[in-house]
């Protein structure tokens, strides 16, 4: 059945001629050619485990220890689908390293084994030590995990896409929602961990490209312990009010927490009657459960069927970086990293991901290009960017650094 | 009032029917479909169905009205006398869009949910048929032969041809992204395929499965991410092709000979689906943001009148 399926897939046609020619030397008509058309496409999912992992401080979510591979196997499944009528096997290679193991020697084993098409979930710093070995095996390391706005603007390789979003689009898409409220008195609240800090540079930054104000900016110490206590909220009640007391008038709160300490202690605590947002609250989320429109009820079904729980952010990262080399291979016809490359930054290379429009990648630092969700933990609020932001290449654009604020300047 | 002069001749050439025709629209958020008087292009009825109801179809006699009720994961049959709804066919999963055999004898449904195009007797009320197809299938097209089935999947980015009598699929065309919508010619030569996200329309030869032209649209003061074409109707004549652009809130006037775009008539937004009257004097749209339908005059391509029903109108479908 599937074979002659396949059979007369893709004639050639005068309107994309180098597909035609390609489909030419996929298609033939006797079986055995069949056989030798049938295209292998392995994908690896390349981790590391973290340790030492608190619970979130909202005891509600789950600790989870499969974020992002669900994604990859839902994709694969998807490609596959797609595949078993073009005659493309695509399959899922897993590598997991153990929190004290050795990356590198796992992506050299993964480099030996012929792979070539990474998807990766491992932080900044462990992604670039990878980088110049991708580059120098022809390797493409997709990376579905990192938010660092340095890798975007400064730290670029030709070998490196990332499907995750960076803070400054997350920060730039709740900017603008705030701007269009007019709520343009913000409180920033900051973590003591590095990663708040570069968060909440991600957000000052936001409030001068959109014409905000940071009237108020305070830090938040994290001091350890342990998140469950007996009785926790009678001191969170007491100490709240008081951290956030004597603020300038302010419209919202804007909290930087991406350690995860305190954002949840805001909402019905602060001294004033303000909303939160930004890491509780209303949060800038590339996916959500929330989210159900353009069709995202097909793929959170799928994902919660497959997985059964409901797919987070970073699944949805690794789902599109899956998808993105399967509809480069289901276009070109070719399984060559080169080929997948030049393709997923032509202009040709358009992704369908739930989001009302095509996803695409900047060329000259290989982001991905999305509409991103501002969502609460039970409804969706809106999509940014909002309108009225215009850009003149896209709208997309106006989320995150663009082109003339990055020192990256690939694929010229 | 500008628009009286239109508005008159519009119901002077509605009146020349002979009798007059209904309006059926699916109103997705409203769980209702709303009926409008053809003549007046006023309400006549709103009607309580089922959860989400989406694509809607009637049969060839215009006795039945076919409704997929996609969060109750059936088929409704409405009985458009009564307006009464007679029963449900086992869909599958999530229908979302339907069409008949040309003798009414059988629904084809494409569920979204589980990758599959379903075929159900409408006598019998039984599922004969369950055929694989790409990832989130949708757009139902059934030559006016009732040999070929087109399904197109959204995710997979194509149109499957189905063979009606072996229920295999013969050729998998490639076309843009997220294709909503397929529609054949009277003549069965071509069959029009919309593609949502890719902005596209391709045209594929029924003979060759191949795409043999692709029409793209610009419209001054739109961003190209809005033009987003969902349904498409084509006139018996092929003189023109009417292709739904979603959030550009636009209906695109095509010439089906030469594939060159004509116009853009503004109507509500979000368009989504369109349906002639019998005679193809009128066409409708759908407006799902703006709970609307907009009635198209298609002699003079001018928008004549847009009228409220329910909640996200979605479907829509005309008895004579």
């Amino acid at each position: 059945m599937i074979p002659s399926a396949a059979r007369r897939f893709l004639r050639p046609s005068g309107l994309v001629p180098a597909l035609g020619l390609l489909a030419l030397g996929l298609l033939a008509p006797s079986a055995e050619a069949q056989k030798a058309a049938k295209l292998d496409v392995p994908i690896t999912w390349l981790d590391q485990e973290r340790p030492n992992r608190l619970p979130p401080l909202s005891l509600v979510e789950p600790l989870l220890d499969d974020e992002g591979v669900q994604g990859a196997r839902l994709a694969i499944k998807d490609n596959q689908t797609t595949g078993r009528f073009l005659g493309q096997d695509f399959r899922l290679v897993e590598r997991v390293v153990p929190a004290d193991g050795d990356l590198g020697a796992t992506f050299d084993a993964a480099l030996k084994a012929g792979e070539r098409l990474f998807v990766t979930g491992v932080d900044a710093d462990a992604l670039m030590r990878l980088a110049p070995r991708a580059e120098a095996a022809g390797a493409l390391l997709l990376d579905a995990f990192t938010q660092d706005d340095d890798l975007r603007t400064d730290r670029c390789s030709p070998a490196v896409f990332h499907t995750s979003l960076s803070r400054a689009m997350k920060a730039d898409a709740l900017a603008q929602y705030l701007v269009w409220k007019t709520w343009r008195r913000w409180f920033l609240i900051v973590g003591s961990h590095p990663e708040d800090a570069l968060l909440a540079a991600a957000y000052r930054r936001a409030a001068t490209k959109f014409g905000a104000l940071i009237v108020e900016e305070r830090t938040y110490e994290d001091t350890g312990g342990a998140r469950r206590t007996e009785t926790g909220h009678v001191q969170v009640q007491r100490q709240i009010p008081v951290f956030t007391q004597d603020a300038p008038a302010y419209d919202v709160i804007v909290a930087a927490d991406e350690a995860d300490v305190f954002g949840e202690y805001l909402p019905y605590n602060t001294w004033d009657p303000r909303p939160v947002t930004g890491s509780v609250g209303l949060v800038p989320s590339a996916w959500s459960r929330v989210h159900e429109q353009w069709g995202g009820t097909q793929i959170q079904r799928r994902f919660e069927r497959l997985v059964g729980r409901p797919m987070t952010d970073r699944d949805y990262n690794a789902w599109t970086a899956v998808r993105a080399i399967g509809e480069a291979a289901t276009r070109t016809g070719t399984n060559e990293p080169k080929k997948l490359h030049d393709y997923m930054v032509g202009d040709a290379f358009a992704l369908g991901a739930f989001k009302g429009e095509a996803l695409t990648f900047r060329k000259w630092n290989q982001q991905i290009r999305q509409p991103i969700l501002l969502v609460t933990p039970r409804m969706l609020v809106s999509v940014s960017p909002q309108e009225g932001f215009l850009h003149q290449r896209t709208p997309l654009d106006t989320l995150g650094f663009d082109l003339p604020e990055s020192r990256c300047s690939l694929n010229p | 009032m500008r628009r009286a002069i239109p508005l008159t001749l519009a119901f002077a050439l509605a009146a020349g029917t002979a009798e007059a025709s209904e309006i059926f629209v699916s109103n997705e958020k409203g769980n209702s479909i709303t009926i409008v008087d053809g003549d007046t292009l006023t309400v006549k009825e709103t009607v309580d169905v089922g959860n989400r109801p989406r694509g809607i179809a009637l049969s060839p006699d215009g006795r039945f009205l076919y409704i997929c009720a996609s969060d109750d994961d059936t088929i409704q049959v409405m009985d458009t006398g009564t307006r009464k709804i007679l029963h449900t066919l086992p869909s599958g999963p999530d229908p979302e869009l339907l069409d008949l055999s040309p003798d009414g004898k059988l629904v084809y449904a494409a569920n979204e949910d589980d990758n599959m195009v379903t075929v159900v007797d409408t006598g019998q009320r039984v599922m004969i048929s369950e055929i694989p197809v790409g990832v989130e299938p949708e757009g139902m097209g059934v030559s006016h032969d009732g040999k070929t089935l087109v399904n197109t999947s959204e995710t997979t980015n194509m149109a499957h041809f189905i063979d009606t009598d072996t229920y295999e699929i013969t050729d998998n065309v490639l076309v843009d992204q997220r294709p909503r919508f397929a529609e054949f010619t009277s003549d069965d030569a071509e069959v029009w395929v919309s593609a949502e996200i890719g902005g596209s329309v391709s045209v594929i030869d029924n003979e060759t499965r191949a795409i043999t032209h692709k029409i793209t649209f610009e419209i001054p003061g739109i961003a190209g991410e809005a033009i987003q074409p969902v349904g498409i109707r084509i006139t018996k004549d092929r003189k023109y092709a009417f292709i739904a652009l979603g959030p550009a809130n636009r209906v695109a006037v095509v010439d089906a000979q030469t594939y060159e775009v004509q116009d853009y008539l503004l109507v509500g937004q979000r368009v989504w689906q369109l349906a002639f009257n019998p005679d193809e004097t009128m066409i409708y749209s759908t407006n799902g943001v703006s709970n609307d339908i907009s009635a198209i005059d298609v002699e003079n391509l001018k928008v004549v009148k847009s009228v409220g029903v329910g909640r996200f109108p979605w479907g829509v479908a005309v008895k004579g």
